[in-house]
This record gives C-alpha cells, sequence and structure tokens, in this order.
C-alpha cells in the first residue's frame, strides 16, 4: 500500500487554486473564504480538517455564543463567591468548604446514540467523565438524562435497551455510581433521542489543573488509547447535520468505547496530579488532537510543536488529516516539564498506560505540526480554537405558538366522581413518564465508592465528599420539553426552579448550575427564537436566585427532516449539604407521621402530565412561577432539615399532588389517609385541580406528631402556607392510598401499575 | 491484624473493602496486582471490579497476575481468603473454588439489595453468623450465575461448602440458587454480593427499620478478625 502524501504547507503555497471538499467537511463558502484570509493562502488539507471540526457548532458554539455570554453578564458577586472556575474550561469548579471542590458538567451524545445506541451513549458517559479528570479532579457520580421515542413505536425498544446498556456497561465498569437522572419517553423524539450525560469529580483545593500549555520547552504528552479510524469527522458531521432518511449511513463515525482503558487512565491521572507531575492537561473528545493542542496552545502563553510521527495508532494506514480528526476515545493530552518527564513515565508505565511524546511548547505562537518531516499545519491556534465564527442567526417569533397557547387545557372535560378519578390516577401512575424506572436503574451501580447517601428514586442524588465531617454535595436535573414547547423562557426558569427545589428538598443548599441545551436547528428562525427565548428565562432564573451556571453544553440540528423536537434545556443544580447525615428522603419510611402540604395549589394543567396522559393534549401556558416562593420553600425546607423535624420531603411537579403521594406510598410499602376539602376550600378550585395540576413551589412533608407544633411555627413565622393533608398510616399487604371521599388504592395495586409499565415494552 | 486488599488494574471496590475492614477493627494494606508480596498481611480480600474489562473471561487474566502466586501459595497453607464479586471470579479462575461464573440469565446487570441465607457458619469469614441467619446485602454484577458440573455440585452440597444460598429472589440463574461457596478447608470464601457495601449506616442496604440502614457485612469482617485472634 502506498503511503497517503500529505498536503503541506509549502504544497499549500505553490498550489493556491487547487479545489478543497470544504462543503464537504461542514464549512459554509463563507468560512473557507474567511480561513484562506486568516492564513493569508489556502490551507493545507490538515489544517482544513482542523479549521472543519473546530468550527462546527458542536465545538465553536458560533449560533449560541452570543446569547451565552448572558450567562457570564447575569451575576452578582455572591455568585461569584464559589466560583472556583466558570464558564469556558472543561467543567465548572465550586468551592463547596473545608478546602473541597466538586467539578461538574452535563453535556449530550444525541446523534451518535441514535445511529448505534450501545457505543453512543457508552462514550457520552466516557466523554463527560474525562472533561472532569482534566480538571484535576476525581470523578464521583454520574446521571444520565434520556429522552425516547413513544414507548410503544416499534424503534424504541432498540434505542431503549442500547443506550441503557451502554451506560450501564460503560459507567459500572468506571467504578461511578450512577445516582440519578431522568428517562422520558415523547414521540417528538423518535427520531432523535436526547441522552445527555452528567458528571461530578472531587478535588482539593490546590489539585485544580487547567487546560493551557504554557511554559517554553515544556513537553507535549500523549498518553491512553491508541488513535484509530473511529469517530473521524464525527463532531462536525454527526452533531452538526441532522438526520435525512435518504442520506448515505453514518455509522462508521460513531467511535467505540473501552470503558477498562479508561478507569485505567482515571488511576493514573489522579497518581500523575499527586505527584505533580503534570503542568496543563487536556482530554481528547470531539474533534481529537485538532482540539486538544489548538485548546492548549490557544489558552497557553506561547506556540506548540508537534511531530504527527510519535502519535501511536492502532491503524497504520490512516493519514495525516485522520489523525488529526479522530476521535478514538480514552485519550488524554498532558504539558510536562522536561525535569518531570522521566517521572511521569514511570507512573504511566506502571499503569500500562501507552505514551508518547509528540512534541513541546514553543514562543513562536504558532501551532506547528509536522508529519513525515513536512509541515502540514503551520496556524495561530486562536484562530482555530478561539476566534471561530460568530453567528447572530435570524430569530423568529413561531407563527403557531399563539395559538397553542391559545388552547388551554382548562377547557377539556374534568373527572365527575370518585371511580373515574380513581382511574385516572391509576393511569398517570402507569404512564411511561411517571411509571417506575426501575427498570433502567437496576442496571446502574449506585453502591460503588460507599458515599452515596441518596439516589434514585430520591429527588436529588446525594454524595459524601469527606469521611470525616460528612460534608457532602446534592445534585439533581429537570427539563420539560412541553412547557418550553408554550413559552421556551417561562420552560428554561421552571426546569431550573424544579432542580432548585429538588436538591432543596433533599436538605442541600444550591449552589451552582450546569445545563444541557437541547434545540431543533439553529438555521431554522423559530428554533433560534426559541433557543434565545430559552437562555434568556435561564440566564435571568439564576439571576433571582444567585447560583451561576458553570458550565455546559449546546446540542443543535436535534430533529427528523424539518421536525425539530420539543425545546429541552436539561437544567442541573449542585446544593452543598455540610453532613449528609441530615439527608432527607423523598418518601416516608414510618407510619403515624403527619403530612404537610407547602405552598398554594392553582388550577394549573395546561402542559401537565393529566392533560398530556388522559386527553393526549398539550396547549396552554405553563404554570405560573414565583422565584421567592421558590427561595423561601427551599429556606425552609433546609431550615427543618437542619431541626431535624422532617422524615421526607418531596418535591410536587410531573403529576402534581396524586404523583407525589404515589411514590410517597409505594417506595416503601407505607400508606397513607389524605383529605383535599381543606385545601379545595383554601385554594379555591377543584378535585381534578388539587389532584393533578402542576403548580410551583410545593412539597409535601412528613414530620413525627411530637414535632408537629415546632415545624407549624416555623412555617407560619417564615409565612409560607402550610396545610396538614393527612398521615401516614398502613404497611404490609394491607396498606394503602386513602383519599377521603373520593377514592381508596391499595399500594400493591399502585406498585403493580407502575412496576409494570417500562418492563412490558423492554423487559 | 492486618488484612490486606489487592488492587488490580479495573478494580472498582477496592477502597471499599479497606473502608469496611477500617470500621470492622482491623488495618487494611493496600496490595497491588504487580507486586510479589503480601507484606505480612493476615488475611486477603479480592475485590470487586472489572478487573481488565473482564475481557477474555471474567476474573481470568487477574487470576495471572504476579501477586496471585502469593496468594495461591498462602490460601494453600490456610490464610483466609475472601473474593468478592469479580474477586470471587478470580479464585474459580485461579482453581482456588470449583465452578465457573456467567452472564446473567437475563442478560442484563443488575443492581438489587439481595437477602441469602448463610448456609455454613463454619468459614473463616462466616462465624459471626448464625446457621440459616438471613441477612441482606447489595447485589451489582452482569455475569454472576454460578455453574459447575453435577459431580462437583453433589461435593459441594455433600460437603457443606456451599457458604451462602440467594432467598427469595434468584438474581441471575446460578444453580442450586448459590451466591457463593469456600473450599473445604474453609478458609477460603467467595461470594457474588457485596458485603463490603453493607457496612455503615446511610450507605448500605435498604432494611425493613430504615433505609440504607443495612450492616450485615460487617459481620464478614469481625468474622475473620476473630479467627486470626484465636
Amino acid at each position: 500500500m502506498s503511503r497517503h502524501i500529505a498536503d503541506t504547507v509549502a504544497n499549500a503555497i505553490a498550489t493556491p487554486e487547487k479545489e478543497q471538499p470544504f462543503a464537504a467537511l461542514g464549512l459554509k463558502p463563507d468560512e473557507y473564504a474567511k480561513i484562506r484570509e486568516i492564513l493569508g493562502r489556502r490551507p493545507t488539507s490538515g489544517e482544513l480538517a482542523m479549521y472543519s471540526v473546530m468550527w462546527s457548532e458542536h465545538c465553536s458554539y458560533k449560533s449560541s455564543k452570543i446569547y451565552l455570554r448572558q450567562f457570564g453578564q447575569k451575576v452578582t458577586p455572591k455568585m461569584r463567591e464559589r466560583l472556583m472556575v466558570g464558564m469556558g474550561e472543561n467543567a465548572g469548579v465550586v468551592d463547596i468548604g473545608e478546602g473541597w471542590a466538586v467539578t461538574f458538567k452535563v453535556e449530550s451524545h444525541n446523534h451518535p446514540s441514535y445511529i448505534e445506541p450501545f457505543q453512543g451513549a457508552a462514550t457520552g458517559v466516557g466523554g463527560i467523565v474525562r472533561d472532569i479528570i482534566s480538571m484535576g479532579a476525581r470523578p464521583v457520580a454520574v446521571m444520565d438524562q434520556l429522552r425516547f421515542g413513544a414507548i410503544d413505536h416499534p424503534d424504541t425498544a432498540r434505542v431503549v435497551h442500547g443506550v441503557v446498556g451502554g451506560i450501564s456497561f460503560y459507567g459500572n465498569c468506571l467504578g461511578l455510581p450512577n445516582i440519578g437522572g431522568e428517562t422520558y419517553f415523547d414521540a417528538v423524539y423518535q427520531g432523535n433521542p436526547l441522552v445527555n450525560a452528567l458528571a461530578v469529580g472531587v478535588l482539593r483545593h490546590e489539585d485544580l489543573h487547567l487546560a493551557n500549555a504554557s511554559g517554553v520547552g515544556n513537553k507535549i504528552v500523549l498518553f491512553g488509547a491508541r488513535t484509530g479510524g473511529d469517530g473521524i469527522g464525527g463532531a462536525s458531521i454527526l452533531a452538526s447535520d441532522s438526520f435525512d432518511s435518504t442520506g448515505p449511513t453514518k455509522r462508521p463515525a460513531v467511535q467505540v468505547g473501552d470503558p477498562f482503558a479508561e478507569k485505567v487512565l482515571i488511576e493514573c491521572c489522579l497518581e500523575l496530579y499527586a505527584g505533580g507531575l503534570v503542568e496543563g492537561i487536556q482530554d481528547l473528545g470531539a474533534a481529537g488532537i485538532s482540539c486538544a493542542t489548538s485548546e492548549l496552545a490557544s489558552n497557553g502563553d506561547g506556540g506548540m510543536f508537534v511531530e504527527l510521527d510519535n502519535v501511536l495508532l492502532r491503524d497504520p494506514t490512516l493519514t495525516a488529516e485522520e489523525i488529526l480528526m479522530s476521535e478514538s476515545q480514552e485519550r488524554m493530552m498532558a504539558v510536562v516539564r522536561p525535569d518531570k518527564l522521566d517521572a511521569f513515565l514511570a507512573v504511566v508505565a506502571k499503569w500500562d498506560v501507552e505514551t508518547s511524546v509528540l512534541g513541546e511548547v514553543t514562543g513562536t505562537g504558532r501551532l506547528v505540526i509536522h508529519h513525515g518531516g513536512e509541515e502540514i499545519v503551520n496556524v495561530d491556534p486562536r484562530t482555530v480554537a478561539i476566534d471561530g465564527p460568530v453567528y447572530e442567526r435570524p430569530v423568529a417569533y413561531p407563527a403557531w405558538i399563539d395559538a397553542l397557547k391559545a388552547d388551554s387545557a382548562g377547557a377539556l372535560p374534568r373527572a365527575t366522581d370518585g371511580t373515574e378519578l380513581r382511574e385516572q390516577f391509576l393511569s398517570l401512575v402507569a404512564s411511561p413518564n411517571l411509571a417506575d424506572k426501575s427498570y433502567v436503574t437496576d442496571q446502574y451501580d449506585y453502591y460503588v465508592m460507599g458515599n452515596t447517601a441518596l439516589a434514585f428514586p430520591d429527588d436529588a442524588g446525594m454524595i459524601r465528599v469527606d469521611e470525616e465531617s460528612g460534608l457532602g454535595f446534592a445534585i439533581a436535573t429537570d427539563a420539560n420539553g412541553r412547557y418550553c414547547q408554550l413559552d421556551p423562557y417561562e420552560g428554561a426558569r421552571l426546569a431550573l426552579a424544579e432542580a432548585f427545589r429538588n436538591v432543596s428538598m433533599s436538605g442541600a443548599v444550591p449552589a451552582a448550575v450546569t445545563d444541557c441545551l437541547n434545540f431543533g436547528s439553529p438555521e431554522n428562525p423559530e428554533v433560534m427564537w426559541q433557543f434565545m427565548r430559552a437562555v434568556e428565562g435561564l440566564g435571568d432564573a439564576c439571576l433571582e436566585l444567585e447560583i451561576p451556571v458553570t458550565g455546559g453544553n449546546v446540542s443543535f440540528y436535534n430533529q427528523t427532516g424539518d421536525q425539530p423536537i420539543h425545546p429541552t434545556p436539561v437544567v442541573g443544580v449542585l446544593g452543598i449539604i455540610d453532613d449528609v447525615e441530615r439527608r432527607v428522603p423523598s418518601a416516608w419510611q414510618d407510619e403515624g407521621n403527619n403530612i404537610y402540604l407547602l405552598g398554594v395549589t392553582r388550577t394549573e394543567l395546561d402542559g401537565s402530565a393529566w392533560a398530556g396522559t388522559i386527553h393526549q393534549h398539550l396547549g396552554g401556558l405553563p404554570p405560573q412561577l414565583s422565584l421567592d416562593d421558590e427561595k423561601n420553600l427551599a429556606h425552609l425546607v433546609q431550615g427543618a432539615a437542619l431541626e431535624g423535624l422532617l422524615m421526607s420531603a418531596h418535591d410536587l411537579s410531573d403529576g402534581g399532588l396524586a404523583q407525589g403521594l404515589a411514590e410517597c406510598v409505594t417506595r416503601f410499602g407505607i400508606g397513607a389517609r389524605v383529605w383535599l376539602d381543606e385545601i379545595i376550600e383554601r385554594d379555591g378550585m377543584d378535585l381534578t385541580s388539587a389532584l393533578f395540576s402542576e403548580s410551583t413551589a410545593r412539597a409535601i412533608v412528613t414530620v413525627p406528631r411530637e414535632d408537629d407544633v415546632k415545624f407549624v411555627g416555623l412555617c407560619e413565622a417564615r409565612g409560607y402556607p402550610v396545610l396538614r393533608i393527612g398521615v401516614t398510616d398502613g404497611t404490609g399487604p394491607n396498606a394503602q392510598l386513602t383519599v377521603q371521599d373520593v377514592f381508596t388504592v391499595p399500594v400493591a395495586e399502585i406498585r403493580e401499575r407502575s412496576n409494570a409499565t417500562l418492563p412490558h415494552y423492554f423487559g | 491484624m492486618r488484612i490486606g486488599v489487592i488492587t488490580f488494574p479495573g478494580s472498582l471496590d477496592d477502597r471499599d473493602a479497606q473502608r469496611a475492614i477500617r470500621l470492622a477493627g482491623a488495618e487494611p494494606v493496600a496490595l497491588w496486582h504487580g507486586d510479589h508480596t503480601l507484606n505480612n498481611v493476615d488475611a486477603i480480600v479480592l475485590p470487586g471490579g472489572f478487573s481488565y474489562g473482564d475481557y477474555l473471561r471474567c476474573g481470568a487474566i487477574a487470576s495471572h497476575s504476579p501477586i496471585m502466586s502469593e496468594v495461591i501459595d498462602a490460601a494453600n497453607k490456610g490464610m483466609p481468603v475472601l473474593g468478592i464479586c469479580n474477586g470471587f471470579q478470580m479464585l474459580v479462575e485461579a482453581h482456588l473454588l470449583p465452578g465457573g461464573l456467567i452472564r446473567n440469565d437475563h442478560g442484563r446487570f443488575l443492581r438489587r439489595d439481595q437477602m441469602i441465607r448463610i448456609e455454613n457458619n463454619h468459614t473463616a469469614w462466616t462465624s459471626a453468623f448464625d446457621e440459616n441467619e438471613e441477612i441482606v446485602i447489595p447485589l451489582k454484577n452482569g455475569e454472576g450465575g454460578y455453574i459447575a458440573d453435577q459431580a462437583t455440585l453433589e461435593r459441594l452440597e455433600g460437603d457443606g461448602l456451599v457458604t451462602f444460598r440467594y432467598v427469595g429472589v434468584n438474581p441471575n440463574g446460578s444453580l442450586n440458587d448459590i451466591a457463593g461457596i469456600s473450599n473445604e478447608r474453609r478458609n477460603v470464601v467467595g461470594l457474588m454480593p457485596h458485603p463490603e457495601h453493607a457496612v455503615e449506616k446511610g450507605f448500605g442496604p435498604n432494611t425493613e427499620k430504615a433505609m440504607r440502614s443495612g450492616m450485615d457485612g460487617l459481620r464478614f469482617f469481625t468474622s475473620v478478625i476473630a479467627k486470626v485472634l484465636a
């Protein structure tokens, strides 16, 4: 086989008119012209490969950048207090006290997961975990936000089996507890499932590492798995192009993961950090070596020289361009001082990790790459990694949205008697989005590492960070695409509010936010409007709640043909808890406790699970949101938890009070007697609203009888609406949920209905 | 009292085993698979995980790690050895215990709080339990189905070498509901469920009394401490 000769810089100068396949690589004509202008010549094929991946939507954020800036602008001094590293690095870092810090981020792996669900989802976990390692942290938890097509569609089981199997395979093998997440079904995701992966890492303040190549003469070292032909162009071609059923197959572009290689890489990196052997570090994900070299060099103070021949290959026939673009997994790039190189290599050898020195940091300000003795890349790295194109794409108020908003669920027929309400209650409990998710979560290990204080189905996952003091963090993610379809501004705020509430219910204090913004094509002005409004909403709400966005990810082009998904901004909130022993579980475990409803219930059925499940309806306005109420509720629950007054606290959201009660009785099999007449009288609505309304800033908590006076006093002192609505009662086979004068359902029957749905389709 | 925990590439529950040993009152000693020393420990734990990514067969490559020659020697001389999950798979691959472990019959990785019965409380790792005592400890694996030929099964049953049996649910299709076994000398014990994840209030399995309160696993480690000190 003849060796492919790379296009050299000299060759590019000598043949300025050579036609280049920029369009096939995803570059627009004006972007290609801009590259020629930057370089003062045509790019070499290697340079073209680098620019094309780094300027893709996925890597450059060219359509979203102008909006994402708000997250950095809408901040108060209080929001910066705990922020050690903000947006722009691999992941944000938050000071949680006692010398500890937490880094966390959520990212999308949507398109690969549709084509090749198992590997797509597996490498999604792998990629986000490497982001966390790059900050100098030990990864300590993962969670996944999954949105699939209709549960009964013939293709859904293929995607579910693959995605869940891939996450289980990769995450379990890495030894990272999976502590939460979401599993959601809606036909809008049929041809474009959403697979978002979140990871959290823990570090001591002094161990913080950043991705920059500084110090002339320092070595550039590539270590981990060898570079192969997988995932070439995945970043630009997969993530920047929507699916078209008539297009060519893109299967080979999906990467293949090896969790064992990643586990060894984690331990190896942590030993390198502990020995102080690394000056800067960057993981290799989208755009592989192109991204790592240009970003490290851009963030450093000089230039970089790389000898591409030194890259260890799985497949010796790879061309220079393919080596630059390869997205082979489980690779890291480190900047190492020459006097520490031997010690570095010794650690890497101990873990049997393959390593090669590619080059060094230079003072030229240029990123220069040689292959076969010839110069094939010579660029200003900032033009590749930082100063990419920025678009202010056209936005248009969606023509259909006013009609949708006018179509309120208020006009839908309500149940007229207890029998019908009972059946609606059970239909909701068994509906795919509210049903028990054990089929999925039983495939995840949450025990490993021995620090998991809360995990699904609790409202938030919680991890102990310090075994001595009990210091820990809680984390929850939420998104409601239905609300966002009705109003993306309010929908994004509601997602943040729900995650904030979930974290607060656990007893933790929210401190920081990450987001994964899943939208349709930015070239569609209506989608761009949805995106603009969602980001504005999220930014405004973060400012009001005074918790900063520390990082995240944008995923565009989530659509099949012309049909975009519902706008789905997944919002993750991280909270801090001084001692995880004071955590509050989401469900009650004891009989004889009083059940209190906190907050006000309004008739808010638009966009609700009730409207969707019982009436297949989506229209109207999402529930009202007062972030002051959310803050007050959070402070109240945190205060009560601190005084040890709460046996459980459960946020009310999808499915309303009815679903909250169902989850509380099924979890540990403790029944309840509940009455609704006082709510109905105080708040003024009907039974359907009392049971299924999705009003915000509400929770149900249980309190031991002896603490009643103290608890009610606390609520009244803080002026928060509180009403005793029932008592926990009954255990064992006779346990039941009684809603007085409405219906009674045995807990066993609720469980049976809730537990049957997912296994029916996937088991 | 020093108990060694061997870390292999891909071990995951090694630090958890060390924590369990510490909470039981002994000194955990971290051992590295590539060394040829047991560092004067009194007992050994082979921890759970995915050593070598489960490539070839679970535990197969790790069973040929350098330190395993010392482990096999020590086991044959009577040192208490506990293999948990992947560690059990290694003991089987190293022929310290008979039989094999195959993919769960339902084909999925499964994590659940599992009830098991102590069938034999005369081993180095089970003396703190009552005979036939039923305990709950976490189970989490993809390849936990215990198999052996008929003659081996009969010998295991006849000689009282079945140490733990699944109760209520057989989570993976193990023959005779076998969750764990011992050798004839009863110093080497292997099981699929994870005692080291039921040692601390708040972080163990759910019990009748309260969520995450199960601590039944602690007695595996207090058993061996009593055995060594006796």
